[in-house]
């Protein structure tokens, strides 16, 4: 420890009442097997509610039926959605036929969801099936422990399968990351497996009320940014030398989630902590969950991100105490440069010579679609791959590891299935929505289900400017949570309510800059005609190659947001 | 309105304790109270005297009416044959098969058995043991006794008044001598009832040698009976018609609210609700144009199209129509069909009164047309609230009839008005059909058993309103199950609200559906025997509504192995055991 007083830097007060629940869960097993044999609702009562997000579950309902069942004298239609633990998005052929298998049978929309957290998610799921779904998992080695709740979620990690030898490396540390900070509690080997009841006296990183709140951890290798890492708490930035990986620069405290009409609370970029090599990646990553640990805030879960903290207690205390706890000085960071987020769709070749396919999944919905039957195309590929799949934090796919001989046989049926189609364009490739309506909770507007639409107009737009093949990245989040990371977009959408939005601008195409309020809660049709107007503008008076989000910054349309912290609430456009 | 001592005939004193009286209670109460002055009026007899019951005639000179009855109509035509032999000065007693000892019927001498049948050729609940005795090796010479049996049934099924019939045969076996000839009655029994009544009160006179005297009907101290009934029904008007199947449901039941608003109608919980409903327009006028008859006709004073809407039977089919049209038109395919009763059945089964004239167009007279059809029955639902909680409503939990057939969609004849003709606010001719075999225990703290799979969840929603108003807390379990949890868990927020209160113990559910293999009430019974033994050794009532043909059938199965495997009962003790409840009006069903 560093001569720090933790108490000193701890915010006082009354804990928020998810702190009693964590600490009255009995390490997070509440009393989850008693209502799952509740056969009056299909739902959990309020602790039950938030503890099965520990287990990678968050009930739900079908909003767009609440109203229809509440005068049919019917509960709401209560499902969960899962969301899997799979570090770094990598997931068998084999693993792909049984959840295949699993979501046609025991879903209520029969779809495989590939999500910006680098995994999966089953929508629909009674609770008269949960204990299937997770035994189904686990016979094929998945989990679902931690992806959800106050804990270190899911692991990410740039899709990169060219350079694949430091992908395999920074894959291996993903993984050994996520492990290293799971909960050590058996309730979830309890309570779904049906194992060994035993008795959990502590959680040695993530302690017995766990963390103050998510926290999102990502392994990234430039140049690629696929993985957003100003919208995690702790990022390891791959350096690499002579094609071998040799340590991480650590960045900490992203973060993108607000809300409405709380200036305390903005999205932030991760601050640069400097250099570690390899052999201190799990001390480093352990120092930072137990320094969030101790110092969040666990009054208002509002303030209680990473973010928050480093705000509050300085970047350089923060990062003091990791140094401490860690036993290592952060050394200088390493130079690097992102310079994409996007997937490279189509084939690759990677240096081992295997040859790598990315698919553009629209929304990550897989799903058999009118003339469109996506999910029978991954489960004929998934017959006879012989490499791997790869999630990518964009919710696209990638089937990697195809050998030369495969690669005609795997692009027909891509192609036969709707997986792969020439007519795409950049700008959809470039677009992206969380899930939204009608099964998350928090949706405040259309997100997944108004961006294809929202997306053709857009398309409309740039070709009316003569631009067809110009791609601006546009996202829309049902709230402003930020599941669809809105809050790193050139073209940023925050559901505000139904069919109204924020309209963010100025983001960059790389993810550095955080983009700044244009207009607030206005229509779809609003937006598209500011778009219209601000796109003609761009592609008249740009400067060469000059991105949208740069082109508004530059042009005064938008301030930029330099420092969130401080910038981010102040009122739109630089005085002309 | 104000009373005052002027335009009352009370004294000061007597008015004021009557305003006292009078000053909390709901209209509901006011408007008991002023049956029950009425019916008091009417006897003469003040209160705190007992009406004084009429001596005993010798038995020898006795009509004993027996009646087996499942909702109350044999009941009903028992007690009216009753009131007219009392009138006609004919001494007679009345009992549910279920409450007379079948070891008495050797000393009976005049007897006249009123028996409905259910399901398939079945006795009703109260007549299981008499009817069994019967057939038994215990049943004595009859000797000497004479006896008429009617029988209430309905002819699209094909055990018609089978009841009825064994009664007959094993009477006649036994050696007694019928006095009256047996008579069947379809569903539209009244004027059948009451030629038969006529007949026995006459031929009971001349048989009694000792002719007692009148004796008025003494019933001081029950509710007065609204002036609206079957024959005068109420017209109320439909307030809410709610689907309360999920949208992905196999089943279409609707929640329904009907305002009986200053009817002065009043129920229990147990009681069924009566709707007389209107036939569909466009079903008419395709059945005269079909029949090629005149919808003007003038037919009992109004025209033959209205008649056909209102008082005609047009969706059950019966073999009785195809009998007298084969018979007025000399179509030979269907005189076939009505001279074969086994195709005959088969042939009726799906179809309805249209499917038959569509399949048969033939020109019928006004006469023969009317001659044909059956006279139109009220259709009764048991009553899903208590008016404790919803006041002047009552609410029905109906299931649509809903079927594609002969390339045709159909629909049934009342569920069809309720949920798709009638309008909100549209009028609806109703009468309550009380229901004394169907009643909450006396004892607030009696355990009560309910069993309501389907639509027979209705009475148990009126139950627990009832015991919410009461305030009676607990004591109670609820068995319900339908094909799918997510669709078809009929009135689930309110079974969630009664757990959380306390008003319902327990509930155990079943989805038939929802899993490979079948799971029914019947299951649950089994599985939670061990717990509902000791309730029924604790006293507890069980009650069961609903489908009379599989499901009623299997409860009482599953109870009667629930009774052996806990109670380390045989068969045929366990058997006995579930008759001693049901004689003990612990086991109670409202079965259809």
């Amino acid at each position: 420890m560093s001569d720090i007083n933790i108490e000193d830097l701890q915010v006082q007060g009354k804990l928020a009442d998810n702190e009693r629940l964590k600490r009255e869960s009995n390490f997070l097993r509440g009393t989850i097997a008693e209502e799952l044999n509740d056969q009056i609702t299909g739902g959990f009562s309020a602790d039950n509610f938030q503890l099965i997000r520990f287990h990678g579950m968050y009930q739900q309902d079908d909003r767009d039926i609440r109203a229809e069942r509440a005068k049919q004298k019917l509960e709401p239609l209560h499902t969960v959605m899962l969301r899997a633990r799979l570090p770094g998005g990598i997931i068998q052929p084999k693993q792909w036929l049984g959840i295949d298998q699993f979501a046609e049978d025991k879903t209520i929309y029969g779809s495989i969801r590939l999500t910006t957290r680098q995994t999966f998610q089953f929508h629909g799921v009674l609770k008269r099936n949960m204990k299937l779904m997770h035994q189904t998992l686990n016979d094929m080695g998945i989990d679902s422990i931690a992806t959800a709740g106050d804990v270190n979620r899911n692991v990410l990690c740039t899709s990169n399968p060219i350079e694949s030898e430091v992908h395999a490396e920074a894959y291996q540390w993903a993984t050994k990351i996520s492990k290293h900070l799971l909960p050590k509690t058996n309730a979830y080997a309890e309570i779904w497996l049906n194992g060994e009841k035993a008795v959990t006296t502590e959680e040695p990183i993530l302690g017995s009320t766990y963390l103050p709140r998510k926290f999102k951890t990502t392994v990234a290798i430039p140049p690629l940014n696929d993985v957003d890492v100003h919208a995690n708490d702790l990022n390891f930035i791959a350096i690499a030398e002579g094609g071998k990986l040799i340590g991480f620069n650590v960045l900490v405290g992203g973060g993108l989630a607000m809300t409405h009409g709380d200036t305390a609370t903005y999205p932030r970029k991760a601050t640069d902590f400097g250099f570690i090599p390899l052999e201190a990646t799990l001390d480093v990553a352990a120092a930072v969950v137990t320094t969030q640990r101790d110092l969040g805030n666990r009054v208002n879960r509002k303030n209680a991100k990473t973010k928050y903290t480093l705000e509050r207690v300085g970047a350089d205390v923060f990062k003091a105490e990791v140094e401490s706890r860690a036993s290592i000085k952060f050394e200088d960071s390493r130079p690097y440069e992102f310079t994409e987020r996007g997937d490279r769709f189509g084939w690759v070749e990677g240096i081992d010579g295997k040859h790598h396919l990315t698919l553009f999944i629209e929304n990550g919905r897989i799903l058999d679609f009118p003339n469109k039957p996506l999910k029978t195309g991954m489960r004929k590929i998934a017959e006879i791959h012989q490499g791997d799949f790869r999630m990518t934090a964009n919710q696209n796919l990638v089937i990697a590891g195809v050998p030369a001989e495969q690669k005609d046989v795997i692009e027909q049926l891509a192609r036969e299935h709707g997986l792969l189609d020439d007519d795409t364009s950049n700008q959809r490739k470039s677009s992206m929505a969380c899930v939204a309506f009608p099964t998350c909770p928090l949706a405040m507007a259309e997100a997944e289900r108004m961006l294809p639409s929202f997306v053709t107009d857009i398309e409309g737009i740039l070709a009316k400017h003569g631009a067809p093949e110009e791609s601006i990245i546009t996202r829309v989040t049902g709230c402003p949570n930020g599941c669809g990371r809105a809050m790193l977009a050139e073209i940023g959408l925050v559901g505000k309510g139904p069919g109204k939005y924020n309209l963010y601008l100025g983001g960059t195409h790389n993810g550095e800059r955080i983009p700044r309020l244009h207009k607030e809660n206005i229509s779809d049709s609003e937006i598209l005609s500011i778009i219209d107007e601000l796109v003609g503008r761009w592609l008249q008076e740009r400067d060469g190659a000059e991105r949208f989000g740069d082109f508004v910054v530059r042009s005064g349309i938008i301030a930029p947001v330099v420092d969130s912290a401080k910038d981010f609430h102040d009122v739109g456009a630089i005085p002309a | 309105m104000q009373l005052n001592g002027l335009t009352s005939p009370l004294t000061d004193q007597q008015l004021s304790l009557l305003q006292q009286a009078l000053a909390g209670m709901s209209p509901l109460q006011i408007s008991w109270v002023s049956g029950y002055l009425a019916a008091l009026s009417q006897t003469g007899v003040s209160t705190g005297e007992a009406p004084v019951a009429a001596a005993p005639a010798a038995d020898s000179a006795k009509l004993t009416i027996l009646y087996g009855s499942q909702t109350g109509n044999a009941e009903g035509v028992a007690k009216q044959l009753k009131e007219k032999a009392d009138a006609a000065g004919v001494a007679a007693d009345v009992f549910s098969m279920g409450d007379y000892k079948p070891n008495k019927l050797k000393n009976e001498k005049l007897l006249a058995i009123v028996a409905s049948t259910h399901g398939e050729g079945e006795p009703p609940d109260d007549a299981e043991e008499l009817h069994g005795f019967l057939v038994g090796k215990k049943a004595p010479k009859l000797d000497g006794a004479r006896y008429s049996v009617l029988g209430l049934g309905d002819s699209s099924y094909e055990f018609f008044c089978q009841t009825g019939k064994d009664f007959d045969e094993r009477l006649g076996k036994l050696g007694a001598e019928s006095f009256v000839p047996r008579v069947d009655c379809d569903v539209d029994y009244d004027d059948a009832v009451a030629e038969w009544i006529d007949k026995v009160v006459a031929e009971a006179k001349s048989l009694t040698s000792v002719a007692a005297t009148p004796v008025a009907a003494a019933t001081a101290a029950a509710p007065a009976a609204s002036q609206f009934n079957k024959k005068n029904p109420y017209n109320a008007s439909l307030l809410t018609n709610q689907k309360i199947t999920g949208r992905d449901s196999i089943k279409d039941i609707r929640h329904i609210e009907i305002d009986l608003e200053g009817s002065g109608l009043q129920y229990q919980p147990g009681d069924a609700l009566g709707v007389w409903f209107q036939n569909d327009e466009a079903l008419v006028d395709e059945l005269l144009s079909l029949v090629k008859a005149d919808g003007g006709t003038d037919v009992d004073g109004k025209s033959l199209r209205q008649a056909l809407i209102e008082d005609y039977e047009l969706t059950l089919s019966y073999p009785g129509f195809i009998k007298a049209v084969a018979e007025a038109t000399g179509e030979k395919g269907l005189a076939e069909l009505a001279a074969d009763a086994g195709k005959l059945r088969d042939y009726i089964a799906d179809r309805q009164i249209i499917d038959i004239v569509r399949d048969y167009p033939l020109e019928l007279t006004v006469e023969q047309l009317t001659g044909a059809l059956r006279k139109m029955a009220p259709r009764l639902y048991s009553i899903a609230s208590s008016q404790a909680e919803v006041d002047e409503e009552v609410h029905l939990t109906v299931g649509v009839v809903r079927y594609d057939a002969h390339g045709q969609e159909h629909m049934g004849g009342a569920s069809g008005f309720l949920s798709e003709r009638l309008e909100e606010g549209g009028d609806v001719k109703v009468f309550i059909e009380h229901n004394n075999n169907f009643r909450l225990p006396e004892n607030p703290e009696t355990p009560i058993v309910m069993i309501g799979p389907g639509t027979g969840v209705a009475p148990f929603r009126a139950f627990m309103q009832q015991r919410e108003a009461d305030g009676i807390e607990g004591n109670s379990w609820m068995f319900f199950g339908n094909p799918h949890f997510t669709q078809d868990f009929l009135y689930q927020v309110e079974w969630q609200s009664y757990l959380k209160s306390g008003v319902l113990g327990r509930m155990d559910v079943a989805w038939s559906r929802d899993q490979a293999e079948k799971v029914y009430v019947q299951h649950r019974i089994v599985e939670q025997g061990a717990e509902l033994y000791q309730w029924l050794e604790k006293g507890a009532h069980v009650y069961v509504c609903g489908d009379a043909n599989h499901m009623a059938k299997d409860v009482h199965q599953a109870l009667q192995t629930v009774i052996q495997q806990h109670g380390g009962k045989s068969e045929e003790d366990a058997q006995q055991y579930l008759t001693d409840l049901r004689k003990a009006k612990r086991y109670q069903r409202d079965v259809y």
